[in-house]
Parts: structure tokens; sequence; C-alpha cells
């Protein structure tokens, strides 16, 4: 059994921000208005947020992209009333939008607030509508959504893989981020798997996951940047 | 006020004359008083029908505060809810006699207020048409879903607590036919108050008021833990549990003592609510205001000294921080106000206990802002910047009208139910007096002889 993981390298990272604009238009994510963007209502599955460092002027720009980070020991799904959202036995952990009632218990109880929440029904122009992806479900108003690696990108390359007969290869399913990534900084694969790139870069000596004593168990790691 | 029912209420004993009149006279104010609180009510109905059809997008809430006004005033609410259970059943259990006549002042708040509090969640959720997921879907490890399951049994438990006690009551209204004879008969439910309906009565009376209190506890415990079981900074805390109960059973005598004050003024209840229940129970506050600050202190004392950094980011925010305002007017109406009034003998009058109550009214719904908002805004992954939270209008008028709500069905109640207990002010009367004498004539070493009801003045 897999156990998609990801390993994304600051390093690498120049803060160009594709990764956010493939997750929007692969995952149908609406755009908000500018205010309500102030207001903290924009929904961005992956988001580059943005740090600075050191004192003026010796400063330095810190990116950070940050999808969800998909513990393998989720504290979200544990106060879910309503199993709205879950992790899968390959450890993606999702979300049911057709059961979560929207109390945003999860997103209150996520510490790396990854969890979005659809404060309206989603608008689109006419010629947004028609590039909508058909294999992810629009979301309503209402409900919570989050990172899901693109899972039914999965779901296509198993298909896929079987029709020709073969095994699932690490390029056949790649999320959207990782796949757009021009400086090569987000590497996806099976955390388990020797011939996955995921699986040695894990343990690189600048590897590290977020707040990894809480014991949330992320699976996706961050290699530090070169000095 | 019709003749015949005026020549009925004649005919009867001072207190029932008393505390029946209410539900057949009803004055002009209050009908001015009901149709404000209508008024409002409907305001806050509309409210909430614009925030269905549009979404939750029109209150201030935003990520990472994605809780606000509606869950502190379910915290609020529920708390209130331990007025009456709580204390009218450990005040029956521990047989405190000075209870007789506020204990059902105290439970009617209970019930209404669970119902008031109960419905805040649902008014909090995006999708209330799919509320019904918590049975067809429940997921027994999420607290909230313990709180459906506690709240639920304690709604159905003060709601008997309250029928219980109210037969005699019921069933004296029926036969005096003074109002509405068909409802009384349906609600006496043949209540006939021989002794063998009276014993079986108090027998299942002192039951109930031993099964509540676990039940009461039970509540707010859970509340405490919807916080508590996440790994959020300042709410991630073991005390939270009880820390709640406390700070439920505070706000719910604060509730009592004001509920009080404007029942004796509005239906002349002086010699009902005399100057010695203001004193005990102004007492009892004092007791809380202690009490909270030893919790409060224990709390953030926990926080401060630990240090960790995303705790102390909440600490100082609410400390110094954007929530220094409410943080210390809290501490203010929670401790400094009552603690000042309720500690002279002379502000424990209804005066005093009205203003010591609404400063902790004031000071235990900021207590829960400043638990819900600052860690909200607070999160622990430090990259997030902080967020910032103005409730909309939206949200201020559902909440104008959950309190008016409720003070208009705790109105309306009045008028249905004498809101002291006829029967148990008649039963102090006839038997407690002997039987608190006999009760202390125990409690002495011997030389009973000397102390024979008979003999003490």
């Amino acid at each position: 059994m897999p156990r998609w993981g990801m390993v994304i390298d600051l390093d690498r990272c120049t803060g160009c921000a594709a990764c956010e604009v493939a997750c929007k238009s692969e995952n149908n994510i609406p755009t908000v208005s500018a205010e309500q963007a102030d207001m903290g209502r924009a929904l961005s599955w992956m988001k580059v947020e943005t740090e600075l460092e050191g004192e003026f002027p010796e400063t330095r720009l810190l990116f950070f992209p940050r999808p969800c980070l998909h513990c393998d020991n989720p504290p979200c799904i544990k106060v879910c009333p309503v199993r709205a959202t879950y992790i899968d036995e390959e450890g993606i952990v999702g979300q049911i939008y057709a059961r979560c009632i929207g109390c945003r218990y999860c997103a209150n109880a996520c510490p790396y607030t990854v969890k979005y929440f659809n404060w309206y029904d989603p608008e689109w122009s006419e010629s947004e509508r028609q590039h909508l992806n058909p294999d992810v479900s629009v979301r309503p108003k209402g409900v919570i959504e989050k990172c899901t690696f693109c899972h039914h990108r999965l779901q296509k390359a198993r298909e896929d893989a079987a029709a020709e007969g073969r095994e699932l290869r690490e390029e056949d399913y790649q999320p959207a981020c990782a796949e757009i990534c021009p400086a090569g900084a987000i590497t996806f694969g099976d955390l388990d798997n020797p011939n996955h790139r995921v699986h040695e870069l894990k343990e690189d000596p600048r590897a590290f996951r977020v707040m990894e004593d809480l014991g949330t168990e992320p699976k996706v790691y961050y290699l530090r940047p070169r000095e | 006020m019709r003749p015949e029912v005026k020549e009925k209420l004649a005919r009867m004993s001072r207190d029932e004359r008393v505390l029946l009149k209410p539900l057949v006279e009803t004055s002009r104010g209050f009908y001015i008083v009901a149709a404000t609180l209508c008024a409002i009510t409907a305001w806050g109905i509309f409210a909430y029908y614009l925030q269905v059809r549009y979404g939750l997008g029109l209150t201030g809430l935003n990520r990472p505060e994605y809780w606000g006004i509606y869950i502190i005033c379910f915290v609020f609410f529920i708390g209130i809810s331990h007025a009456g259970t709580l204390i009218s059943a450990i005040l029956r259990v521990s047989k405190a006699e000075w209870r007789r006549s506020i204990t059902r002042s105290a439970e009617l708040i209970t019930v209404l207020v669970i119902g008031f509090g109960a419905i805040q969640p649902i008014i909090d959720l995006g999708r209330p048409d799919r509320v019904l997921n918590v049975i067809f879907h429940a997921q027994l490890l999420s607290p909230l879903l313990w709180d459906v399951i506690s709240i639920g049994l304690y709604f159905v438990s003060c709601t008997i607590y309250l029928y219980v006690p109210m037969l005699p009551d019921l069933a004296l209204i029926r036969d005096s036919g003074i109002k509405a004879p068909r409802l009384y008969r349906f609600l006496a439910a043949g209540y006939h108050d021989t002794p063998e309906q009276r014993a079986r009565l108090e027998k299942v009376i002192g039951v109930l008021s031993i099964v509540v209190i676990p039940i009461a506890v039970s509540v707010h415990t859970v509340i405490g833990w919807i916080f508590a079981m996440t790994l959020r900074p300042m709410w991630h805390s073991t005390i939270f549990g009880p820390y709640f109960v406390m700070g439920a059973i505070y706000s719910g005598i604060a509730a009592i003592l004001v509920a009080m004050v404007v029942l004796r003024r509005a239906f002349s209840l002086e010699q009902y609510f005399k100057d010695i229940h203001f004193d005990y129970l102004g007492r009892l506050l004092l007791l809380f205001s202690l009490l909270w600050f030893y919790f409060t202190f224990a709390e953030y004392l926990t926080a401060f000294y630990g240090g960790e950094p995303s705790e102390l980011r909440t600490f100082w925010a609410k400390v110094s921080g954007p929530f220094a305002i409410p943080f210390w007017t809290m501490v203010a109406g929670c401790f400094f106000i009552p603690l000042a009034l309720m500690s002279r003998k002379s502000m424990r009058t209804p005066k005093g206990t009205l203003i010591a109550g609404i400063a902790v009214m004031i000071g235990m719904w900021l207590e829960r802002f400043n638990i819900v908002v600052p860690t909200s805004v607070n999160p622990r992954w430090e990259i997030e910047s902080i967020g910032s939270y103005l409730p909309s209008w939206i949200e201020l008028s559902i909440m104008a009208a959950t309190f008016s709500g409720f003070i208009l069905l705790y109105m309306l109640a009045t008028k249905f139910v004498p809101i002291v207990s006829i029967w148990e002010i008649k039963e102090g009367r006839e038997i407690s007096v002997r039987e608190v004498s006999e009760r202390v004539a125990e409690y002495l070493p011997d030389e009973r002889e000397a102390l024979v009801p008979g003999k003490v003045r």
C-alpha cells in the first residue's frame, strides 16, 4: 500500500506561486473579491506563505508553500462529528463535501490552519465556468474544503495503468502543484517506495516536518534552505 | 380581571392569592415589553434568514477566526442554564430551606435557556439543513457529539425536573378554575395531591435532584472539552472541564439574582424574595468570585510560566495586546466588582446583587469571548499572520434576538405557572418549620429534652 507524501525544497522555491495557480484551476477553487480576501476569506489549498528573516538591512525573504500536510494522525478527523473528513488507507486526508455540516471544528483543530470554508456560494465568470475541471466536484456554500493531493488524478492514473497492464509509476500520479513547479521544488510520491524520489529526500539532512512534536505525523516534508 | 375570577382569588389563602395573580392579571407594561421583545426577535429571525440564504459570509467570521459570537453565546447560555438545576438540586439535596421560593424561577431559566443555547451551534453551522447528519453519521470520537448527547440528556432531565415539582401547583390552578380549565386539566395529569401521590412526588423529586447534578456537571465539562481537546494554545488545557463548570454555576447564580430582582419588582414578590435570599445568594456569588479568580489565575499562570511561544502569543494578546479591553473588563466584572460589592453585608440587597449580577453576566460573556476569539486569531503555525474579528450586524442581531427571545418566553411562562412554587411554600410553613427544629436538635449532643420543638422559641 503506497503512503503518498510530498517533499518541498525551500531552497529551490522562488515564490512564484505557480503552484497556487495550478491548484486553483485544477481543483475549481473559486476566487473571491479583494475585500473578501482582506477579511481572510480567500481559499487557497496551496498557499505560498512568506516570512521575513533577520533585521533590516540584513533581511532574507523565505517562501513557504503550504498544502494540507496530510498528517498520518490528523487532529481534524477526530473532532468531526459526522465523519465528513477522513484519512484513506493510502494516507490521503479527504473531505466529503456532501456530508459536511459546516461546523468548522476540523478547521479549528488543525494546527496548520489548512482547512478552508466556503463563506458564500462560489461564483465564476462565464469564461471561468467553461474551464472548470469536470473531475473535481464544485463545493456549495457552508462546507469545509481542503487540499486532497489531487486524489482524482490518482484514480485516473490507476485506471490508465490498469488499462495498459502495468504498475503505477511515480510520474503517473503527480498533484497539480508538483507538476507545475518550474523550480522543481515540489517532489511527490510514495514515501515508502524506495523507487520514488521522496523516499530518499525525506531522509535528507535538511529535511524537517512542521511542528513534529505535536505527534500529528505530517506527510509533507520540507528541506531547509541552504545557508 | 373578570369579577368571578377576582372572587375566586379572594377566597384563596394569601400565598395563593399573591402568586396566582400574575396568571390572571396582566399589566400594560407587560404588553409593551413583550411587543418590543417580539420585534427584536423577529428582526433576529430575519437576520438568520439572510444568513441561511447567502451564507456565513454575512458574519464577521473568517479564516482563522472560525468561531465567533454564536459559539460564545452557546457557551454563555448553556452556562446560565446551570442556574436552575444545579442550584435548586444542590439546595434541595442539602435541605437548605431558604430555597423554597427561588427554585421554580431558577429551574424555569434552566429549561428555556438550554433551548436557546442549544440552537446556537446550529445557527453557527454552514449547512443547517444537514444538522441531522450528527445522528445519521454520528462519529463518537468528536467532542461535539458528546455535547449533542449530554445536552440532549440535560434538556430532557431538566424539563422533567421543572415539570414534576410543578404538578401540585398545576392541580391547584385546575381545581381553582381561574384559568384555561382544559389546559390545566391536561397539564396537571390527574394529580390530586392525595397523601399517596404527594409521597410519590417527593420521592421522584428526591431522585431527580440527585440525577440532574452529574448530568449538569457533564454538560459544561464537555463544552470545555470541545476547546480543550484541540491542540490550540490556551485551549488545550486540563483545567477547562472544571473551569467551565465553575464558570457556568457562577453565571447561573448571577442570572437567578437578576431574574429575582426583576420578578420581585414586576409582581410585588417582596414577601417571597426577601432580603435574606439576596443575602445568601450574594454570599454564594462572593464565594464564586473567589473561585473564579483562583481558576483563572491558575490557568493563566500555567500558560505564562511554561513560556511556550505559541501559548505566550495568545497570553499577551489577551493581557496587553488587542484583547486587553475585553480581558480586563472581564476581570473587573467577574472578580473586582462582585468581590467589592458582595463582601459587604450592606450591599447584599436586591440593588447590590443586581449590580453585581449584571457585572458577572457581562464578565462571564466576555470570559467566553476571551477564550474563543484570541486563540482563534493566533493559530499555532507562526507564519500565519494574526487574524482579526469584528462581528457583523447579522451576528449581533441574532444575538439580540436570542436574549430577547429568552426573556420573552420567560415572561410568557410567568403567565402560565406561578413563578414561586406555592405548594413548597405551604409545605415550608406547615412541615419544615417543625422538621428543621427537630433536625437541629438532632445535630446537638443529647439533652434533647431541653430542645423539643414545643419549647423552642
